[in-house]
């Protein structure tokens, strides 16, 4: 993920955001359209900056948009990795993948909404390349 | 995604390229589990230096190769995992529960 990559993001972090997109459209295509094929899905891509408490921290926020089946919330939760079984393998790799996961559903309009945060840093602390 | 399969005496050797992602790892399970279940082959490995990528559905395929192989008796070994196929079997925290050797040497003397 270039744009990951360009805002300073590890390069574990950057496979695990792009596994986390790879997940999340592979359970649209798998649940919301039920593997039809041509079926429209949205991804928008932002920079994030919040400031609070004297910090500021960047990050990334993702959009995935679909119009398909709502998902079903329990599936959301991912599993227990105790258990030794294939399936609900998708929902883990996504979670541990950001900081942020959030999925709303309205109207036939399904929303997955991914932040992950880089490090904060002091307000008017100045960031020296390579620190 | 390429896969093909050599034989060795009583194994198996599924050799496997590209990436098993949702589009792919069906064609992965078919074959790991025609193996087990319909050749009742004692031990398939499968070699995934050339793997490039496995996502949670490949993952999936490969568990169910495992348990059919326990339920037949018999044995799926891995070998020749990528650092992000590697990966990805840590974040599922089934590094433990498979056989997995370095090398195809090191996975047919196992």
């Amino acid at each position: 993920m270039r744009l990951a990559e360009e805002m300073g993001f590890a390069a574990e972090q950057c496979r695990g955001l792009t596994r986390a997109v790879d997940e999340a459209l592979a359970n649209i295509i798998r649940h919301a359209y039920d593997g039809r094929p041509g079926q429209p899905i949205e991804l928008l891509c932002r920079r994030l900056q919040d400031r609070a408490h004297g910090k500021q921290r960047g990050g990334l926020e993702i959009l995935i948009v679909d119009h398909g089946a709502a998902a079903d919330r329990k599936s959301l939760c991912g599993r227990s990795l105790d258990d030794v079984r294939p399936g609900g393998l998708g929902v883990h790799f996504i979670k541990e993948a950001v900081d942020v996961m959030q999925y709303t559903s309205r109207a036939r309009t399904n929303q997955l909404r991914l932040v992950k945060y880089l490090p904060a840093t002091k307000l008017g602390a100045k960031t020296v390349k390579g620190e | 995604m390429q896969i093909s399969t050599r034989r060795l005496d009583k194994t198996a050797i599924l050799d496997i390229s590209g990436d098993i992602d949702l589009a792919h790892s069906t064609e992965v399970r078919r074959m790991v589990l025609f193996e087990f279940r319909q050749n009742r082959t004692p031990r398939v490995i499968l070699n995934l230096h050339d793997v490039n990528y496995i996502d949670s559905s490949g993952v999936a395929s490969l568990v169910e190769g495992l348990k059919a192989a326990r339920d037949v008796g018999s044995r799926l070994i891995l070998y020749g995992l990528s650092p992000i196929a590697h990966e990805v079997l840590q974040l599922s925290k089934l590094l433990k529960i498979f056989e997995i050797y370095d090398t195809e040497d090191m996975a047919l003397e196992a």
